[in-house]
């Protein structure tokens, strides 16, 4: 019979080897969802993993793409990890994201045609602000009127996307695009755009953001105040009160940040990747973001790392559609199975597994 | 605006309409009243909907459509029931997780089932019920799923209020300590909670891809599940106000798609939003008003029980 007990303190070794045993797992069970679907499971999970960075082929249009994935999907998460760690449940980054993109794109066309280098950084700023205030309103209905934050940032992600619909087809409409939904193109307006800085890269103005956002990140939580309170506010939540951390101000706090860097995501990937607010621009970074950040193990660094692994099955998802014609529905299953195992594995990190004889459990 | 719409027969949409969110709202407030909180109505409710949807077509039979869907919904709880129950996951995390999976899993499942016809599910018939002059059409000249899922509520509350494994379950949800050291098993008594959870989002999930809408689509649950999460919270976890919260929503939901369809000056996606709107609306109401709703959620709503001893 197996028993758990209770590790007197968390195992230093599992919490750093859990995260790898759950990519393997999912490795071994993706593969058996790919051969139920009737592809080679060892051609397979070689197309995702290992053929968008190594294949003579494709590498030289994959590896850029790495990056393009990776950063928005970083920069939500690292915003996402602060607030699960001290509790505040944010799930709405989808709808930040899309908020920031109208904002952000909304800022710089109201000027259009004006040339001026102060454009793209206003943009930048208006598309945070769009994210934060997206993310104010579960955060000030979760501290003034004990409104569940969960159900709250969720909800407002359908309500997000009717406004990109609206916005796509109205206000933000091009007006010299033959009347077709979909705004002016963004990167190709020099005052708007977020070129790939270095040629073959994939490097924009977004991957900086999110190499300063990790930094921040680490920053914040190992060296501040408020990152300490942002740990005892979610594994003490009555030491922390004590200790007089206001769960208002970590509340509106961890919200406001996640909701900047999220709206900011969205600017980065609208001026830039995506080109234009349209109506399919909502593409779900905003949820695969959560993703990441318990990959990374709410760790700045650590979601670092997972968001570039996930990036490379985004990336890999697409290749293996293209070659294999694996359906790319079953990437998002393979992404959802990943994180049964990660917090599946999470187990060994508090537990011991023994083997006991039966007694009365 | 209102001229075009017939009111018995926005009445009787109604019922059709609330029906999905009514079955996975009941289903989740027995596993919430066991302390469990499953965020991943969503998921499980599109799993029922692509099961229910795949096991009509291949039978021809709406009733193995519904069985298939609560089966399906029932497997995925399973998971969720594995993970929090004998793994001790944090709960939110794996209701998301749950989510995520099952939009991808029936989207995959889906795939050679887009744009066929579902085989209809019968109307009950009810009689001379049904020949009464407004109520008749409003009322009793619907398929027997509608008549079930209001049974299925009335015996839930019956359950809940009136019946030992009721006050049981209840205890559970309440203090699992208390109850453990009372001798009984918490985790079993959880792990069933969250299986009739599963199954009655399954239901709920299979009516809108066989009945509402009826066809296979990805993404066609819309938010549903999570609208029947905030109406648990709405109903201050209490069976009767899950159907009236239940018609509200549906009410809601029929108004806007007829102002839709009679081509209402507001634009479509005001329209659209509006059942997610006025849920936050409603969970702000219910969560300010002095804390009732709060006070009268189980007490050990999302903690995880480790027996030590």
């Amino acid at each position: 019979m197996l028993r758990l007990e209770k590790r007197p303190s968390p195992s230093a070794f599992w919490q750093k080897a859990s995260p790898f045993l759950a990519v393997i797992l999912t490795m071994i069970a993706g593969g058996i969802m790919f051969w139920i679907l009737g592809k080679n499971p060892v051609e397979a999970i070689r197309t995702i993993f290992w053929d968008p960075l190594f294949n003579a082929q494709f590498a030289s249009y994959s590896r850029p793409q790495l990056l393009v994935k990776a950063a928005p999907l970083i920069l939500i998460a690292i915003g996402l990890s602060l607030g699960f760690r001290a509790g505040v449940w944010n799930i709405g980054a989808e709808g930040q994201y899309i908020m920031g993109a109208i904002f952000g794109a909304a800022a710089g066309l109201a000027v259009y045609p004006v040339e001026s280098r102060l454009i793209f950084p206003a943009m930048l700023m208006a598309g945070a602000l769009g994210g934060w205030l997206w993310a104010m309103i579960p955060a000030v209905l979760k501290t003034v009127f004990r409104t569940n934050e969960i159900l709250v940032s969720l909800l407002l992600v359908y309500v997000a996307q009717n406004i990109l619909a609206m916005m796509a087809l109205g206000a933000l409409r091009n007006p010299d695009g033959g009347g077709f939904p979909g705004s002016r193109n963004l990167s190709q307006i020099p005052a708007m755009a977020n070129p790939e800085m270095v040629a073959g890269t994939g490097m924009h103005w977004g991957v900086v953001a999110a190499f300063m956002a990790v930094i921040a990140g680490h920053v914040l939580l190992q060296r501040h105040l408020l990152g300490f309170q942002i740990k005892l506010a979610g594994q003490a939540p009555r030491a922390a009160r004590f200790a007089g951390v206001s769960p208002a101000r970590l509340v509106i706090f961890c919200l406001g940040v996640s909701g900047l860097l999220a709206g900011l995501a969205g600017v980065f990937e609208v001026t830039g990747p995506a080109g234009q607010i349209s109506i399919d621009f909502a593409s779900g970074y905003g949820f695969t973001a959560i993703i990441v950040a318990f990959l990374g193990r709410l760790n700045p660094v650590g979601i670092l790392f997972a968001g570039l692994l996930m990036a490379l099955t985004y990336i890999g998802g697409e290749l293996a559609q293209f070659m294999l014609s694996l359906p790319s529905a079953a990437i998002q299953a393979f992404q959802g199975m990943l994180l049964f195992f990660l917090l599946a594995t999470d187990i060994l990190t508090n537990y011991r597994i023994r083997l006991s004889q039966r007694e009365a459990a | 605006m209102f001229g075009s719409i017939d009111p018995a027969l926005l009445l009787a949409a109604l019922m059709v309409n609330s029906v999905p969110i009514m079955l996975a709202a009941t289903g989740e407030l027995v596993t919430e009243k066991a302390g469990v909180l499953n965020l991943g109505v969503e998921g499980m409710m599109i799993m029922g909907a692509m099961c229910g949807f795949a096991t009509a077509v291949v039978t021809g039979s709406p009733l193995l459509g519904f069985l298939g869907g609560a089966l399906g919904a029932l497997a995925l709880s399973l998971v969720f029931g594995v993970l929090t129950q004998l793994l001790l996951t944090n709960q939110v995390a794996t209701g998301l997780a749950l989510t995520l999976f099952g939009l991808g899993l029936s989207s995959l499942i889906g795939q050679g089932y887009v744009g066929i016809k579902p085989p209809a599910t019968g109307k009950l018939d009810l009689g001379p019920l049904a020949e009464i002059p407004f109520l008749g059409r409003a009322l009793f000249a619907h398929d027997w799923m509608v008549y079930v899922s209001i049974l299925l509520v009335a015996g839930v509350w019956w359950m809940l209020t009136h019946s030992r494994a009721g006050l049981i379950l209840r205890a559970v949800g309440e203090s699992h300590e208390a109850a453990h050291a009372l001798g009984y098993k918490v985790t079993r008594i959880r792990f069933l909670a969250i299986l009739f959870g599963g199954a009655m989002a399954g239901l709920g999930g299979a009516y809108i891809s066989l009945v509402r809408v009826p066809q296979w689509t990805d993404g066609i649950t819309a938010g549903a599940g999570w609208i029947a999460l905030a109406i648990v919270v709405f109903a201050s976890w209490r069976p009767w106000r899950v159907l009236a919260g239940a018609y509200l929503f549906g009410g809601v939901t029929v108004l806007q798609l007829n102002l839709q369809a009679a081509g209402s000056a507001i634009p479509v996606q005001y329209l659209s939003m509006a059942p997610y709107l006025i849920t936050i609306l409603v969970l702000v109401i219910m969560s300010s008003g002095r804390g009732k709703a709060a006070l009268n959620a189980p007490a050990c709503l999302g903690q995880n029980f480790h027996a030590s001893r």
